[in-house]
């Protein structure tokens, strides 16, 4: 017996006229944790639907031998009857369902006339619970407990099916430090249980803390496999893109001009709880050419703050007054926002960004179809033209501005939305998590866009939870935190500990 | 109709770059290809009118027949216009057949009982579907009640408004010029002939705008570098085209030449394909049906289009019961039973999906014609109507299901 108990032997999945893996050689020792990292597209998920049977055998070439033999899946049922359980970052929970029964799904415990045994079923349920550290009554129904907690029911699920071989896909992209950090912990502990974990995760610092070894994965093909000793950062990096990266962030030399956007007072409620405030008074400004970050915690208030400025997207009772190069305008719709120049790029582009199954060049034109509109009808060569040019110069990676953009990786996604912004000749952006879930060299290329638009003269409002990305490309941070700006920051006297310590101010009660 | 369907994403660049295609004979093909598979519905109108001509021993596609085949169908292809643009935006209508037999009523009320003169009671007629569509809409779009629930109440309420207008009696013997609606012909302007000249002249007239137009778009696609079929594939498609609706036009005016109802067809189909294709109104229902939250965060209102939609439906509908009424030459309660499911079933043959987002007016004119044909190929073939319904709701079932197994096996690419 080796001391594999995974081994991927040259495997190689061609989709129609695109190539996704080729000769892809993976191996995993028994009781190890294997990290997989390779950018969007790269072929970590297909790789992983092979192993898994979602892609059944004879779909592909090459050898899958589990356990000293060679197996051949046919689906999920057949990958899950081994033990090699996945979990997909979209998670497979059913939220009206409880807890107990989403673990039991399609493996339910029954008595012996063939009904549902509930209380053995809540019995059991508990202690898997109990095993993943959770403490909730197994009754719960999934969407009364946090995404984190979910997660965890998930890993329960895995445990209830005898898991051998884990694999999470991008596990913590979802989740808060906390609850990453949670997770973490739980893979270790399950490790020295003698489970087997695969994780795919984009976060490096997280890799470096759990994992055994990394395999990075390129363009479909195996490029090395790291021992724990060996793993760096650079070098992780440098296998995913295929070059150094001197900096993770483009030189950014700022040239602030005058003010150009100014929002005073502005506080919102809860839509549905209206005595809850979750904008308190909000005070800020941005000049011509500055990126300014808002940092703070999940749920502080940032979404809901450029939600309600941008046309009342979100909240009730919305007050406050908003100056652009001085002169009040209202933005009570979004048209009227963006008529007054305002865009905003949403954090969650598959469900509030864009229309998936609409190709890259309607998307692009969706916010400004005034502009293509002659006679009352839309130019559409125009749009293919004005889309063509977007492709080349934001290098959106595509065969065509006709291909549907539900088909694209996140990093071209996230390019899609940013086209469909600037094209609407906004002077402040307000990007929201514009490099959430896309990989290091996307990321790169976003940065060295929102630079570009900055240098342009726009004003650039960036929020996100990476605060070292926070830190690396603005040049002014705020905080806040429960609703409130806790305080500013010129990016000089901006380290993580000072912009952490002010997003987790409270408010004196 | 067939112009209208150049849809900007028909394009086949897409397609076709799928299959990187080194020689002109695969590329060729593979454009071909492409287009056989979009217009898969085409051909499936094609293959039920071949197959009902061979079973009717050729009855089906006499002059007179086919004529028919237009006015019998006209109110459900109206319908269908107004469906599949309801059905693009993500909801649906229940009540359209209801809608039709209460302003049908309405209008036996202005036209035959109060005696207006037969326009003003056509407008009025008109003016009370829009009316209906104002009151639907305004719960759908701005209260936020599930257009589903909306319209099964409507389907009641109007049904019930339409027998109370009507009194319990039918009412009938409709004005001339109100009854062409549904079975005038357009004919003789130049005499009498046996071949009617006006309407080959029109036939003539219709083939050259399209091929102009279908020329001036490859041109201007052209122009802007865009990626176009082959030449000889796309003289093909145009000769394909000239035949048709020669030999349609031709059929036509070797019987009583054109009908009032194509006419009025045939500028909703061009009107509203207009608007699907190239308006911003249009580009909008389509941008709410793909993603309600992306539209409404990059400006669209959507409630205003959502309204519109429904008054607009509320128009077709009366429209529709206008028609109906006048090919009748009668208002009765039980006009319009059954009127919103075939045209959902129009909508949906012709390739809208249940979730929104994606459809064609073409599309459901062709499902149209299909459940027309097959209405018509089995009566003439003497078969009854339970078996004709059971029929009907077979098509349906494989037509979503043949449009559903093709996109998984195109979206299997990833």
């Amino acid at each position: 017996m080796t001391t594999n108990i995974l081994e991927m032997r040259g495997i190689t999945k061609t989709f129609p006229g695109v190539k996704a893996l080729s000769n892809v050689t993976l191996s995993a020792e028994r009781g190890e944790v294997l990290a997989i990292c390779g950018e969007n597209g790269a072929g970590k998920s297909t790789l992983m639907k092979v192993l898994s049977g979602v892609y059944p055998h004879g779909s592909y070439t090459g050898d899958i031998v589990f356990e000293d033999e060679i197996v051949e899946f046919k689906d999920i049922t057949d990958s899950e009857a081994k033990g090699i359980v996945i979990i997909h970052q979209e998670l497979a929970l059913s939220p009206y369902l409880s807890i107990a029964e989403n673990i039991f799904l399609n493996n339910e415990l029954k008595n012996s006339f063939g009904l549902i045994d509930w209380n053995k079923t809540n019995h059991e349920a508990q202690k898997l619970l109990a095993r993943v550290g959770l403490s909730d009554n197994p009754t719960t129904r999934i969407m009364d407990i946090g995404v984190g907690k979910q997660q965890l029911v998930e890993i329960a699920k895995a445990l209830s099916k005898r898991v051998k071989l884990l694999i999470l896909d991008e596990p913590t992209a979802a989740l808060n430090d906390e609850d990453s950090n949670h997770l973490l912990n739980l893979i270790l502990h399950l490790k020295g249980q003698g489970i087997t974990s695969i994780i795919i995760s984009h976060k490096l610092n997280e890799i470096k803390k759990i994992a055994d070894s990394v395999t990075v994965i390129r363009d479909g093909k195996t490029i090395e496999t790291i021992a724990k000793t060996d793993v760096t950062e650079e070098r992780i990096i440098k296998d995913m893109v295929g070059r150094d990266l001197e900096s993770r962030y483009p030189d950014h030399t700022p040239n602030i001009g005058e003010e150009l956007l100014r929002v005073e007072d502005w506080t919102a409620h809860h839509p549905q709880d209206q005595s809850r405030v979750v904008v308190d008074n909000v005070n800020l400004t941005v000049h011509a050419g500055e990126i300014v970050g808002i940092a703070g915690l999940m749920g502080a208030g940032r979404t809901e703050f450029a939600m309600s400025l941008f046309g009342r997207s979100y909240g009730t009772k919305i007050s406050g007054r908003v100056f652009k190069r001085g002169q009040e305008i209202k933005t009570r719709t979004v048209s009227e926002a963006i008529a007054n120049g305002i865009a905003y790029a949403t954090e969650d582009r598959k469900t509030y960004g864009l229309n998936l199954i609409e190709d890259i060049k309607r998307n692009i034109s969706m916010a400004s179809l005034g502009k293509l509109e002659k006679w009352g009808l839309v130019h559409d060569n125009e749009e293919y033209r004005v889309a063509n040019e977007f492709r080349t110069s934001m290098n959106i990676k595509a065969p065509s501005v006709l291909a549907k953009t539900g088909k694209l990786s996140g990093g071209n996604q996230q390019k899609v939305v940013l086209s469909k912004w600037i094209y609407s000749d906004p002077d402040v952006l307000i990007l929201d998590e514009p490099t959430r879930g896309i990989d290091v060299g996307a990321k790169y290329e976003i940065y060295a866009i929102i630079n570009k638009l900055a240098a342009e003269g726009k004003g650039i409002i960036v929020i996100s939870s990476e605060l070292p990305e926070l830190l690396g490309i603005s040049d002014r941070v705020y905080a806040i935190s429960e609703g409130r700006i806790t305080g500013e920051l010129p990016i000089a006297e901006a380290t993580p500990e000072s912009v952490l310590k002010l997003m987790t101010m409270e408010k004196p009660r | 109709m067939t112009k209208l369907e150049n849809r900007p994403t028909d394009n086949t660049a897409a397609a076709s770059q799928v299959h990187p295609a080194s020689n002109k004979f695969t590329n060729w093909l593979s454009h071909v290809l492409a287009d056989l598979g979009k217009n898969g519905i085409f051909l499936a109108l094609i293959a039920v009118v071949v197959l009902f001509t061979v079973l009717t021993d050729g009855i089906l596609l006499r002059p007179q027949n086919i004529s028919n085949l237009i006015v019998q169908n006209g109110y459900i292809l109206v319908l269908a216009i107004g469906m599949v643009m309801v059905i693009i935006a993500g909801h649906i209508d229940l009540s359209v057949g209801s809608v039709a037999a209460f302003v049908g009523a309405c209008s036996g009320v202005f036209a035959v009982n109060w005696g207006l003169p037969w326009w003003l009671a056509i407008v009025l007629s008109l003016a009370i579907g829009a009316l209906v569509g104002v009151w639907q809409g305004f719960w759908i779009a701005y209260v936020g009640i599930p257009a589903f629930i909306v319209t099964l109440a409507g389907m009641l309420i109007f049904r019930g408004l339409a027998l109370v207008v009507l009194g319990n009696a039918n009412i009938g013997s409709f004005p001339a010029e109100y009854r062409a609606l549904g079975n005038g012909f357009l004919t003789d302007l130049f005499g009498s002939f046996p071949i009617d000249p006006l309407t080959v002249g029109v036939g003539v007239i219709a083939i050259a705008a399209l091929i102009i137009q279908q020329v001036r778009t490859r041109a201007g696609r052209q122009k802007y570098g865009q990626e176009v079929e082959p030449l000889a594939w796309f003289i093909t498609k145009l000769v394909l085209i000239t035949v048709v609706i020669g030999a349609f036009a031709y059929a036509l005016a070797s019987y009583k030449g054109i009908p009032i109802t194509l006419i009025v067809l045939a500028v909703l189909v061009m009107i509203y394909g207009i608007i699907m294709n190239r308006s911003v109104f249009g580009r909008h229902i389509y941008a709410i049906g793909g993603n309600r939250h992306a539209a409404e965060l990059s400006g669209v209102k959507a409630r205003r289009v959502d309204f519109l939609l429904f008054v607009n439906m509320g128009v077709l509908a009366a429209l529709a019961g206008l028609i109906f009424t006048a090919r009748l030459n009668l208002a009765g309660p039980k006009a319009g039973d059954g009127f919103e499911l075939e045209a959902i079933s129009a909508a949906f043959i012709g390739g809208a999906a249940v979730q929104g987002g994606v459809g064609t007016i073409a599309g459901a004119i062709i499902g149209g014609l299909i459940i027309g044909v097959l209405n018509n190929g089995m009566s003439i073939m003497g078969i009854g109507i339970e078996w004709q319904q059971a029929v009907k709701g077979l098509v349906l079932l494989l037509a979503v299901a043949f449009d559903v197994y093709n996109k998984r096996r195109a979206g299997a690419g990833r």
